[in-house]
């Protein structure tokens, strides 16, 4: 079996990718799908404690984080595009209305 | 070394150089393409962890449906090209955090890891595999939050619908 060690540090490598994307990218589309790979670290890091601790407790909760995932990209991507028939950018630099 | 645990190791490698691709890339469009590729890989790493459902959840889901729609909106909505500057400030600060998550949570699980207490094979085996071992507890101890995710679905498709359609209407 995997020690449990290395699939934490594998789902926190992908976790910190999607962080610095997510943070760090101007394209609205990339920082979204930073925003899916953090929530897979999550979904390898459940199924890697699952299978070490015996249980099937880990993968149920995955399957909740992929609905909620879906729901995610859906709501998310809705917004991209009433963003861009109103301000003609996919840009988050230029997306500053609410910003102080 | 067994050779699951070889894969494990490859397709862990391969998935992180495909993320970094996805977070690096210029166009958008290619983004997606390694986004796929992390996904398959993801899903391979999922099987050698006893999670063969989840596997062909992450890959029908994931990487045929989330992937699927974002290059749809990526087609409808034309982005800037050529763009000279693909990150703002924020990125100083996003990797300082980053580091001290890396070390934060890399010390704790180098030290204490939690140990095996049960076998998943041969618990899943018992009740007839994977797939109708995850069914067993997601509707008898897990109804109610599978429900709830449900009406959570509903509400998604209809907030898309009507924030998607909203200035059709004038």
């Amino acid at each position: 079996m995997i020690p449990l060690s290395h699939v934490i540090i594998f789902s926190l490598i992908i976790f910190v990718i999607g962080m610095v994307g997510a943070l760090s990218r101007r394209n609205v589309f990339i920082v979204l799908m930073s925003i899916e790979l953090m929530l897979n670290a999550v979904n390898i890091a459940l199924i890697g404690v699952s299978s070490a601790m015996g249980n099937m407790i880990g993968q149920v909760l995955a399957i909740f984080i992929i609905t909620v995932a879906a729901g995610e990209a859906a709501v998310g991507l809705a917004i991209v595009v009433a963003l861009y028939r109103n301000r003609l950018t996919v840009n988050v630099d230029s997306i500053n209305l609410l910003k102080w | 070394m067994s050779w699951a645990q070889l894969f494990f190791y490859v397709f862990a490698v391969l998935g992180v150089i495909m993320s970094l691709m996805v977070v690096t890339r210029r166009k958008a469009v290619h983004s997606a393409i390694f986004l796929i590729l992390a996904f398959i890989c993801f899903a391979a790493t999922y099987i050698i962890m006893n999670a063969e459902l989840l596997a062909a959840i992450q890959v029908l889901v994931y990487a045929g449906g989330v992937v699927g729609l974002i290059i749809f909106v990526i087609m409808l909505v034309k982005a800037e090209e050529d763009e000279v500057k693909q990150t703002h400030g924020q990125w100083i600060i996003a990797a300082f955090l980053a580091l001290l998550l890396v070390v934060e949570v890399a010390f704790i699980f180098l030290g204490s890891v939690a140990q095996k207490t049960g076998h998943l094979a041969a618990r899943m085996a018992q009740v007839g595999g994977n797939t109708e071992a995850v069914g067993v507890v997601l509707y008898t101890k897990y109804l109610f939050p599978f429900e709830v995710a449900s009406i959570l679905l509903l509400a998604a498709m209809i907030g898309a619908i009507v924030l998607a359609k909203y200035k059709l209407e004038r």
